[in-house]
């Protein structure tokens, strides 16, 4: 009796499970996946930035917290923060608006206006590799584009990549321009979600066109809006590709972002453990810019 | 309170094709007209012609008495109510309805005593507070006409506003959105696929198919006297049942659908010109037959199908190949494939010309039709 008992409890969790087992199921690959390439490195990264490491990047010794007090210490490193968000203020706002007045401009109703969504949204096609190599040409000193228009209007030539005043805020322009296609693309999307109704009901009470803008477009694109500027604070504090083709962090460390650093630290100078400690501190200013957007910004975001 | 005047008014696309010509109306001060017709008929693209939201590509548009045709919107003194009645679903019942006043730089104060007045009247005072998401269809519905009303706008304009509505809530915004017109006394264009909305609201209503006018008048006259096949199928429920004959004129006898024969009167037989004709008979006109009915008058049918909506009995038959439905007063235990004797009488038969679909006869003996309250005593 007993025996029979326990058996038919036994069964009953495994028949309790089943559910929990097929969703496990179902997880299975993406859990596989996630560990190797997300869960795994990150794990990895933090393990590591509390050690010092040899040059194959293997633990040698512990060191605790000495990482990060060596990097906030660090001159070096306070100058790469302050180029990120100099970075991320460059291109987050001024990125969003440019796209947002496109994607305005654009769901305008008139004739071939595909042919002027293909070209605003084409910037999302090309490699930032591809993309970095052609701005370098427009930015060359002598050959390049840029100077070539200044020389014709008789203004002075601008060392847009050599000049460590201008260096910033020239691979800032080139991110604007590779991150338009794809934010004008989503702004677009959203744009033509919204009723037409909504318009047609606001054009017979007599509502201009900055009037329908302010108080019917921007709330309604705000959950939109919303998505686009947290994907765009991500992006601009994770460039790395223009970085390393444009300047190489340079003039004088003036466009040395966080990841760059990052991966000088790690395989220039085969600092490992100064390497992942950047990381892991990169990792958490996103992390609290995030929440605190989401804290802050979703009040203004209203969900249909 | 205006009147709209539409003089020749024509709509292209393409500048080949008309999807909607010729339409000439006057809608008075104060009515209550209705546009009805089947979906694709061009009714909406008038009424959007009307509010300014279509460009007109021919004929004059006149509100009040100005030629209206190149006004912006906001110029032609109207208010719409949408389908889906276009509320903003980021701003709150009350924002909603102040929108328009907002626009035109009301006085905040005129605005709240105008919002809290209309709300008071739809009995949406509780729900200014919440966003349109929070409300039921019918609520929505109620505070797409506050906006409409709130104006003040001597024209308001409908666009099937009933439309996504449960039948019920249906029955009961219709009456109200009637009793509102007559306090307010606008002038209403309201446009719907319905016929029992055309019916039950206009003071006059215009049926459009394929673009152009069918009919225009009062609804019991469209329902008695309807101007071609195409209004007499659409007008009632069930339709009037329509089928074609053939005009005997030596034995003074239609024959109907190769089978069925019904006695004309001589001295009409030898009016009627046209031999290839449309009959048509509404299905409350189909009476059974009883023992005093003539032979001729007489004849059987198969019933093919049989509803008893309580208070009444409908039940289809085949004449031809077309099939035909009669409406019974009480509860008729009748079942598939019983034979019924019925009658059909000439005075309420229907007549069209074949070729041309005109109306050659309407039914003249109308029953039940009671000429100013003779039976109140």
């Amino acid at each position: 009796m007993k025996g029979s008992s326990s058996l038919h409890a036994k069964q009953s969790i495994w028949k309790k499970s089943l559910n929990a087992r097929t969703a496990l199921l179902y997880l299975f690959p993406s859990i596989l996946l996630f560990s190797v390439f997300v869960f795994y490195p990150m794990f990895r990264t933090i393990y590591l930035s509390f050690f010092l490491t040899d040059q194959h990047g293997s633990a040698a010794l512990f060191v605790g917290l000495e990482n990060y007090a060596y990097l906030l210490e660090s001159q070096a490193f306070r100058n790469s923060i302050k180029a990120t968000v100099l970075f991320v203020l460059y291109t987050v706002p001024a990125g969003v608006i440019l796209a947002l007045f496109l994607a305005l401009i654009a769901n305008e109703k008139l004739k071939g206006i595909g042919f002027f969504r293909t070209i605003y949204s084409s910037s999302m096609g090309i490699s930032v590799a591809a993309s970095s190599v052609v701005w370098l040409f427009l930015f060359h000193p002598s050959v390049g584009m840029f100077n070539r228009l200044l020389t014709l209007v008789h203004l002075p030539e601008v060392q847009w990549l050599l000049d460590p005043d201008w260096a910033l805020l020239s691979v800032s322009i080139s991110t604007i321009w590779l991150n338009t296609g794809f934010s004008f693309l989503i702004l677009l999307g959203g744009l033509q979600n919204i009723d037409g109704y909504l318009y047609e009901s606001a054009k017979i009470d007599g509502a201009g066109y900055w009037y329908q803008l302010r108080r019917i477009t921007i709330p309604m694109l705000s959950p939109t809006l919303f998505f686009i500027i947290t994907i765009s604070l991500i992006n601009a504090f994770q460039s790395f590709g223009q970085i390393d083709i444009l300047t190489k962090g340079g003039p004088s460390q003036a466009t040395n972002l966080i990841v760059y650093s990052i991966y000088r630290e790690a395989f220039v100078n085969y600092q490992f453990g100064t390497a992942s400690a950047q990381a892991v501190f990169l990792f958490l200013c996103i992390l609290i810019v995030t929440i605190l957007q989401f804290k802050f910004g979703e009040r203004k975001v209203h969900y249909q | 309170m205006k009147r709209v005047e539409l003089m020749n008014v024509s709509k292209t696309y393409d500048k080949k094709t008309e999807v909607i010509s010729n339409i000439n109306v006057m809608i008075e001060p104060g009515e209550f007209f209705v546009l009805v017709g089947p979906s694709g008929c061009g009714k909406s693209t008038m009424l959007r012609m009307i509010a300014g939201l279509e460009e007109i590509t021919g004929g004059i548009l006149r509100i009040g008495e100005k030629e209206a045709n190149h006004l912006p919107p906001s110029k032609r003194d109207i208010s719409m109510v949408f389908q889906n009645y276009a509320l903003y679903p980021h701003l709150s019942v009350m924002e909603n309805i102040v929108f328009g006043l907002h626009v035109k730089k009301i006085p905040k104060l005129e605005r709240k005593t105008r919002c809290k007045d209309v709300a008071a009247m739809l009995g949406l005072s509780e729900y200014l507070n919440r966003k349109p998401r929070e409300l039921s269809g019918g609520q929505r519905q109620r505070v797409a006409l506050a906006r409409a009303i709130v104006n003040e706008a001597p024209i308001c304009l409908m666009d099937e506003p009933l439309s996504n509505l449960d039948a019920k809530l249906r029955a009961h915004m219709r009456s109200e959105i009637r009793q509102i017109q007559r306090r307010l006394g606008i002038t209403m264009i309201y446009v719907t696929h319905d016929q029992v909305e055309a019916m039950t609201m206009g003071d006059r209503i215009m049926i459009l198919h394929d673009g152009k006018i069918q009919q225009v008048g009062k609804p019991i006259d469209i329902y008695n006297h309807p101007a071609n096949p195409f209004v007499a199928t659409f007008i009632g429920s069930p339709p009037m049942n329509i089928a074609e004959g053939v005009m005997k004129r030596l034995q003074s006898e239609i024959l109907v659908g190769d089978e069925c024969e019904i006695k004309i009167p001589v001295e009409d037989s030898r009016l009627l010109q046209t031999e290839q004709v449309l009959v048509g008979i509404r299905p409350e006109h189909i009476k059974v037959a009883s023992k005093e009915t003539s032979h001729e008058n007489r004849m059987v049918v198969e019933a093919i199908n049989v509803e008893i909506l309580g208070n009444e009995t409908i039940f289809s038959f085949k004449i031809g190949s077309h099939e035909w439905m009669a409406k019974w007063n009480g509860q008729w235990h009748l079942h598939i494939g019983d034979q019924i004797p019925i009658q059909m009488d000439y005075e309420s038969l229907c007549l069209f010309d074949r070729k041309t679909n005109e109306r050659i006869k309407s039914a003249t003996d109308i029953e039940n039709n009671i000429l100013d309250k003779e039976v109140f005593l």
